[in-house]
């Protein structure tokens, strides 16, 4: 249990790393939810193969760390552990993607790229997704008893 | 070359996110939970991202990417409507499943079939986004 930040140091800064990369090489801000988004309604365009390989090492270098280790913290095989409630996660995947695309970031680009970057939009984003955040844990969680 | 880069940061974006423990969503409920057993790893996640991408950014003044072209150029900080709406109903989504964009791509194998609904969900959102912006943008301009 108390080697938990260190792990969330060190996977940070892998993190930071990867976006880095995509920055300094490809020239562009590692931001989930536009990398994904362009590719779903398809305004890519000439990135789209590039995109397309960021996903692919997304999805691929987890799956072949999980097959491998497992879950980290020693806890067996790796789980996300997420709600089994179908609205709740139905839900949930809607607000994300629509919510992630009109704010235009989410995450790893309105956090990590723009609060480094030291963008006002970014950090405001970063404000008001915490806050909903929090206070959606506290509606669905303790006040509803949903997830 | 531009693909094998591509590959190699989602990669390592996609490892990052395993090691952190950001693919547990009770780690990012945990966070999120100020009024719970508070879990404080996120924190020291972006903490431990940020930082790297605070000198990358430094080290883009003056200089051009690698493999050519020009570095994004910094947005005028407008503090919209668009902005402020969108981050609070992903905030929303983001506390109801412990799950953002990166970690549901980075843990689909693993997530099992309520893994698989959210991101076919959030890919349907992503999908009418463009139109509900619009709309929204048509009945009240966007500062």
């Amino acid at each position: 249990m108390q080697q938990e930040w260190i792990f969330g140091l060190a996977g940070g800064g892998l993190i930071g790393l990867a976006g880095a990369v995509y920055l300094l090489i490809n020239g562009r801000i590692m931001g989930a939810s536009g990398i994904i988004g362009g590719l779903v309604d398809r305004t890519a365009g000439a990135q789209t193969n590039e995109r397309l390989a960021f996903v692919a090492g997304l999805f691929a270098v987890p799956a072949i760390l999980a097959l491998l280790f497992g879950n980290l913290q020693g806890e067996g095989p790796a789980q996300t552990y997420a709600t089994s409630n179908l609205w709740a996660i139905l839900g949930a995947g809607l607000l994300v993607g629509i919510g992630t695309r009109i704010a235009n970031g989410c995450t790893s680009g309105h956090g990590v790229c723009g609060i480094s970057r030291l963008s006002l939009r970014g950090m405001v984003a970063t404000v008001f997704y915490i806050m909903a955040g929090g206070l959606s844990v506290v509606v669905f969680k303790h006040w509803l008893g949903v997830i | 070359m531009r693909n094998l880069f591509a590959l190699l940061s989602g990669g390592l974006f996609g490892a990052g996110l395993f090691v952190s423990g950001m693919t547990d969503t009770r780690r990012v409920q945990g966070w999120l939970d100020v009024f719970g057993t508070w879990d404080p790893t996120l924190a020291f996640v972006m903490g431990g991202a940020i930082i790297p991408m605070f000198f990358a950014w430094r080290y883009t003044e003056g200089r051009n990417p690698a493999l050519g072209g020009m570095f994004p150029p910094k947005p005028q900080a407008v503090i919209g409507r668009n902005l402020v709406l969108g981050s609070t109903l992903f905030g929303f989504g983001w506390g109801l499943a412990g799950l953002c964009p990166g970690p549901s791509i980075a843990s689909l194998s693993f997530g099992g079939i309520n893994g698989a609904i959210f991101v076919l969900a959030m890919g349907a959102g992503m999908w009418v986004a463009p139109s509900i912006k619009s709309r929204l943008d048509a009945a009240v301009p966007a500062v």
